[in-house]
């Protein structure tokens, strides 16, 4: 503040030229009207290559006329903004396509029908039948997964909180690092070995086990975080009044951090529902309702997607249903997500902030 | 790490795990040595998982690899039912290596500009929609990316191979003899799609931490925006840009069913990533296990494992970059 005393003169002798507000939108603007001016006089066909002429017709022009008005280190700012707003746009494009092809394609033939119905009858290259085989093997073999990480997730990270010291809660600590990117076909091929050795055949829990292998490690570390952020004066208190440690961590550590275990519960569920390599080894699909997961071949929703997609040979029914239970698949990911989160907010510990 | 060990190894600190020996010990209320049991069973049970699936697939590998005619890192065939079965990973490893290598050529400026964009061009309202939009993005699973990129992308690959090969074509890299674009390029920008949020996510973390004082510092010298980010920010955050984009190369490498549904795959190698062909480790376990008798199960087993053993590798080296960075950065103090 004392400075702009210090210094009367006005303002504009110590700062450079600039270039006014409106310069970005009118050298776009130009450029875009020469880009076409170009395209037309020398007949190119694709919008995407005026498209391109007029972005390198404006970064050029940007770059000179700065330089011409504010100099070389404020033209490279602006060829710096525009080539990360460039960035923004283009990953823009191919994901709202995703979503939108998903959403259009897949409203044609989602109805009730094909939630309520299975493919038993129907060949994959005709029209009709539907994926409830599909959602019921996807929520087992979930289900089933669920049950045996989440506990095992949990409790490893009470243990790398409250107990752990020394090498093994050291050892425990990197090898979850290194196994949550173990990629999921090689955590299906590591079942399958075992499934190999036992002489078995594809079953539901099989594809469980693997996807519990995946989603332990997913756990064990969101939990840890929540663990941490619970402040050590809750457990302090707890211990003075002489309360066991195990009740301690029962009764006060794990309903303060309830919200964000159930918040990384439902994000590695969400992960591993949209697996589809190891159920693809272990369940290997069935056209007709099986919902006993421990015996015999089950469906599973990413499954069916890729067997829509590969056994259809070019067939727009196949296709469509493809779309259709992708749309499914994301929903169901994407309301667990809206869920977690909102429980994350709901349930969010009071930190001192 | 020399000084901490010796210091670890002298007299002083040695009260402290004896300490926690006795609170430990002091555990003897039948409860809480269930509850300890429990817990560090728990531990040891993800350590032997871990464990069982290196010595499973090693093992059953080893049954194939045992009978392998050729040499199994170096042969360029894929034939388990021959009598003497000839097979190996040359062509799979160059495949997973060249996709993965145009994905991160393509994914990681791009995800380091829509960090930065993030943190110091969005506009303020903006910011936190896209951060959530991103995060969305991570979980939408592999298949649909996979459905998409074969039935969306690669008609609207023509395009561009057409492009390519018109001004390239002389390259040998990128000529193109008309084939569906069912390549190695397309399966590159499609698993550059899938990779983005992840590497943005964590390079916009990284950003965030940078210090306010050295931005501040910078603008106080008369830096442009451009100067901030080149002179504080990016050294700050070079790092943590390097883990991530290892991160994110871990899942290229391991991507199954994305390459599956959009690649052609041949068995050979080739120069031109426009031309469909080659395969990766991943991709062939999914799309020869079908057909696959039990030893030709125990040769893709053999390949799984040289795709785990590498990426271990990236994802520890990624790991480690991480933890060296939490212990020297500025941020934490």
């Amino acid at each position: 503040m004392s400075t702009a005393t210090i210094t009367p003169k006005g303002p504009g002798t110590l700062r450079g030229a600039r270039l006014p507000k409106w310069s970005p939108y009118a050298i776009a603007a130009g450029s875009i009207a020469l880009a076409v001016g170009i395209g037309l006089a020398g007949g190119l066909h694709s919008r995407v290559q005026w498209g391109l002429i007029a972005a390198i017709l404006y970064v050029v022009g940007t770059y000179a006329i700065a330089t011409a008005v504010e100099g070389k280190r404020q033209a490279k700012d602006r060829i710096a903004t525009s080539l990360v707003w460039v960035a923004f746009l283009l990953a823009v494009i191919p994901l709202a396509s995703l979503v939108w092809s998903t959403v259009a394609r897949g409203l044609k033939v989602l109805d009730v029908y094909f939630l309520t119905h299975s493919m038993g009858v129907v060949a994959d290259t005709e029209p009709g039948g539907g994926i409830y085989h599909a959602i019921l093997g996807t929520l087992e073999q979930v289900g089933l997964a669920t049950v045996i990480a989440a506990p095992i997730g949990v409790l490893t990270a009470i243990y790398l909180v409250e107990y752990g010291r020394g090498r093994l809660s050291q050892a425990i600590t990197f090898f979850v690092d290194v196994m949550t990117g173990i990629p999921s076909i090689v955590a299906g091929l590591f079942i399958l070995s075992l499934m190999l050795m036992f002489d078995m055949q594809p079953f539901g829990f099989a594809g469980s086990l693997a996807l519990a292998i995946l989603m332990m490690p997913v756990v064990v570390r969101s939990t840890e975080e929540m663990l941490k952020l619970v402040p050590n004066e809750l457990r302090e208190a707890s211990l003075a009044l002489g309360v066991p440690k195990w009740r301690t961590i029962l009764k006060v550590v794990l309903p303060t951090s309830i919200g964000g275990i159930t918040t990384g519960i439902m994000l590695s569920i969400a992960r591993i529902t949209g697996e589809t390599a190891p159920v693809l080894l272990l369940v290997w699909g069935n056209a007709f309702i099986n919902a006993n997961p421990f015996e015999g071949a089950q469906a599973s929703l990413p499954l069916y997607i890729y067997q829509q997609y590969a056994n259809s040979a070019g067939s727009g029914a196949a296709y469509d249903r493809a779309w259709a239970a992708s749309l499914t698949l994301i929903a169901f990911v994407m309301l667990l997500n809206l869920v977690a989160r909102g429980i994350a907010r709901w349930k969010a510990p009071k930190t001192g902030r | 790490m020399g000084t901490p060990t010796q210091i670890t190894d002298a007299p002083p600190p040695a009260p402290q795990p004896s300490l926690d020996k006795r609170a430990a010990r002091g555990a003897t209320r039948p409860g809480d040595r269930i509850f300890l049991g429990l817990s560090r069973g728990s531990g040891i049970l993800l350590l032997v998982v871990m464990a069982a699936i290196a010595v499973f697939l090693t093992y059953r590998a080893s049954l194939a690899i045992s009978k392998d005619q050729g040499n199994f890192l170096t042969t360029f065939q894929w034939d388990t039912n021959l009598v003497p079965p000839n097979f190996g990973i040359a062509v799979l490893a160059f495949g997973t290596v060249v996709s993965s290598i145009v994905a991160m050529v393509i994914a990681v400026p791009v995800a380091v500009a829509i960090a930065l964009f993030l943190t110091h061009y969005a506009p303020r309202r903006i910011r936190g929609p896209i951060a959530y939009v991103i995060d969305l993005l991570a979980a939408v699973p592999s298949i649909v990316y996979g459905l998409w990129g074969a039935l969306v992308l690669v008609p609207n690959m023509t395009g561009l191979f057409g492009w390519l090969n018109d001004y390239f074509g002389w390259t040998g890299v990128f000529s193109w003899e008309g084939g569906a674009p069912r390549s190695m390029l397309t399966v590159g920008i499609l698993l550059a799609i899938m990779i983005l949020p992840i590497i943005t996510n964590v390079s916009r973390e990284v950003f965030r931490q940078v210090p306010q004082m050295h931005e501040e510092a910078a603008l106080a010298l008369g830096a442009t925006r451009w100067e901030v980010i080149r002179m504080a920010v990016l050294p700050f955050g070079r790092s943590g840009v390097i883990s991530a984009s290892m991160l994110g190369l871990g899942r290229a490498l391991g991507e199954t069913m994305a390459v599956a549904t959009v690649l052609s795959p041949t068995f050979d190698i080739q120069a031109s990533l426009l031309d469909p062909g080659g395969g990766t480790f991943a991709q062939n376990i999914a799309s020869k296990f079908g057909e696959a008798t039990e030893f030709g199960r125990d040769a893709l087993i053999a390949s799984g494992l040289v795709l785990f053993v590498i990426t271990l590798l990236v994802n520890g080296a990624a790991r480690a970059i991480i933890a060296r960075r939490k212990e020297y950065s500025g941020a934490n103090a």
